[in-house]
């Protein structure tokens, strides 16, 4: 048994998160009302271990006997997780009051579900993979569900669980196929054989199969079915959580699966595979999402759309296509923690009031929310100078670079078709009149949550160069 | 004949008998019984094989959690009301017949032809000294250290999750 001090220190993102939840239990038992203080305390706790895995970037090891990475993308990922989750617990104080479900579990089960994604990132093994996604399902399930009383979030619940327990029953009988031919779910064992498991059959089938699995979490079409009936009956917030940082988990595994893979040959036998599940969301996602009258029902189109965009920087697979996604998923968590903390402040106490016809004039009656809400949909419709652009123009670069310019293409005749959608909410909300419009006066913590997300999307937008580096980096 | 060949004849003779009687009676709760039996009986065939953890496994797991789960159902469904299902359905009866076929031909043919095919020769030593709880326990605490603590957090989050969906809190 090998562990030393050292791999305690690299490790400290996750270990601090795992005594956060410990510490949260055991707030939530002895504290009276709780609920009041836990929301901060888990704010201050994700800010922290976002803190400590930026000053961490350079650690890279491998520690506890080679299952787990740090340093480098890895971290980069927990910074992701862990801010993105802080921002939600921000944009949560308010809104779980208002849908009655200010229980401090809420925040144990967020913390949760934070150190799933974290276990997913740093995997060498296909067992941290599958325990990681585990835990982050689990907690998403009881989220998506917290709402007891509301009939749309518990068939919410229940359609996650029982897609989300298929698509595990995916994932785990792909591992065995390819425990069977590896002999080893290590993924240094599946790098060192790979000139012979190229052509196993049991390798490729299951890894086909894990790739099915995940396509599940990422939201690609044809696995798409559970995503705009969970999106929008769950609890806004959590679909905040879900639809961001969820997703970004799930793309770090594909992440993960492929870097041996492609290491050893490209074109491999997959890219044809993400390619074809790249144009299907791209294309249903933004075809689809034009007939939505739901603004939740709406971003969850626009997100499988996106889960679209990233899988061509995975078909592409060159330096530029993987810190592409990585700086996608950047972007895309800020722009859709932007919009939907907006949707949960507009959102009324009986979790009504979500369509765009609830929209109409508020231009005029809430000018500050209004403008964000505007600026939010054109990042999100990839209108330069905001983040959604730069985040596009990675992904389609590399997808030229390594000869695939039909997918580029695609991507762009898409985009193109969102931008309906999108600015389909500005004319609403500017254009449009009436006087049914209730006035909101947002509390300081959503607003400092919506603040952070939008000043990210600029920032990442006027200096996508430095964020970028910064990603290539860690190579 | 040696005591590791009656042992063997005696724990198949329980699991044989008893999974007969789990397809053969006409009482739910007696084929539930029947199955705990049978899995008690597969756990001896394991401990002749010298797979001591999976042995202990399938009685914990499989006679413990899974049968309790299953009497409950039992109990939930009133098997009474269900129990001519099968007659009225002859096509199901005639599939579930079709997929026993379908498994007993699959055995067969990894028994016959399966012997020289997939047995990897000279393993036989390792994977004795694999099946043992102290193989099974030093592997958890030394190179799956890490997986092993993160399921401490998985069933704890699961836990808590089970216990916020189901609590009085809300009403």
């Amino acid at each position: 048994m090998t562990f030393t001090v050292h791999d305690l220190i690299s490790l400290s993102p996750v270990l601090l998160i795992g005594v956060g939840i410990l510490a949260t239990l055991i707030i939530e038992m002895l504290v009276k009302e709780s609920e009041k203080i836990l929301g901060w305390f888990t704010f201050v706790l994700l800010l922290s271990v976002a803190y400590l895995s930026l000053i961490l970037l350079d650690h890279t090891a491998l520690v506890f006997e080679d299952k787990f990475l740090t340093g480098g993308r890895v971290n980069i990922f927990f910074f992701l997780f862990s801010f993105g989750a802080a921002v939600v617990s921000l944009l949560s104080m308010e809104y779980i009051k208002k849908a009655g479900i200010h229980f401090g579990e809420y925040y144990i089960m967020l913390l949760s579900s934070v150190l799933g994604m974290m276990l997913i990132s740093g995997a060498t093994d296909f067992i941290m993979i599958f325990i990681g996604l585990e835990q982050m399902s689990v907690c998403f399930y009881v989220l998506a569900g917290f709402n007891r009383r509301n009939e749309r979030s518990l068939e919410a619940a229940l359609k996650y669980f029982l897609l989300g327990s298929f698509a595990t029953g995916f994932l785990v009988f792909g591992l065995g196929l390819i425990y069977g031919a590896v002999g080893s779910l290590s993924i240094t064992e599946i790098v060192i054989g790979y000139e012979t498991l190229k052509t196993s059959p049991l390798f490729l089938t299951g890894t086909l199969l894990f790739i099915i699995g995940f396509s599940f979490k990422i939201a690609a079409v044809p696995f798409h079915m559970w995503v705009p009936d969970v999106y929008q009956g769950a609890p806004t917030s959590v679909t905040a959580l879900m639809s961001t940082t969820g997703k970004a988990a799930a793309f770090s595994a594909l992440i993960i699966i492929f870097s041996p893979i492609i290491q050893a040959a490209y074109p491999s036998f997959f890219t044809p595979v993400i390619s074809v599940l790249a144009v299907l969301s791209m294309l249903y996602g933004s075809i689809v999402a034009i007939s939505q009258n739901d603004l939740k029902r709406m971003l969850a189109y626009s997100s499988i759309a996106h889960a679209g965009y990233m899988l061509i920087g995975l078909a592409a697979w060159n330096e530029k296509g993987v810190s592409g996604v990585i700086f996608y998923l950047v972007a895309y968590t800020f722009m859709n923690l932007a919009a939907f903390g907006l949707i949960s402040l507009i959102e009324k106490r009986d979790l009504r009031g979500t369509e765009f016809s609830d929209y109409k004039g508020l231009g005029f009656k809430q000018p500050v929310l209004a403008g964000l809400m505007a600026l939010t949909m054109f990042a999100l419709s990839g209108i330069p100078p905001f983040a959604g652009f730069f985040g596009k123009y990675y992904v389609f670069l590399s997808a030229i670079e390594a000869g695939m310019t039909w997918l580029a293409i695609v991507g762009v005749i898409s985009s193109v078709i969102s931008v309906y959608f999108y600015l389909r909410l500005i004319v609403v909300m500017y254009f449009d009149n009436s006087d049914e419009i209730v006035m909101v006066t947002p509390s300081t913590s959503a607003m400092l949550g919506i603040m952070i997300s939008v000043l990210l999307i600029i920032i990442m937008g006027v200096a996508p160069g430095s964020i970028i580096n910064l990603i290539n980096s860690t190579f | 004949m040696s005591l590791e060949s009656v042992l063997f004849y005696f724990f198949a003779a329980i699991s044989i008998v008893t999974s007969i009687l789990v397809i053969s009676s006409k009482n739910p709760v007696l084929s539930a019984l029947s199955l705990i039996l049978n899995f008690a009986g597969l756990a001896g065939v394991y401990l002749t094989l010298y797979a001591q953890f999976i042995a202990v496994v399938q009685v914990i797991v499989y006679a413990g959690a899974i049968m309790v789960l299953f009497l409950f159902v039992i109990m939930l469904i009133r098997p009474e009301a269900e129990r001519n299902y099968f007659q009225e359905r002859k096509s199901f009866k005639m599939l579930t017949i079709g997929i026993g076929v379908i498994v007993l031909g699959q055995l067969m043919f990894l028994i016959i032809s399966g012997t020289s095919m997939f047995t990897s020769g000279g393993h036989s030593e390792q994977s004795l000294e694999v099946g043992t709880v102290e193989r099974i326990g030093w592997e958890l605490m030394t190179s799956y250290l890490l997986p092993f603590e993160a399921i401490g957090f998985l069933l704890l989050a699961a836990s808590i999750g089970a216990m916020v969906l189901a609590k009085k809190k809300f009403e």
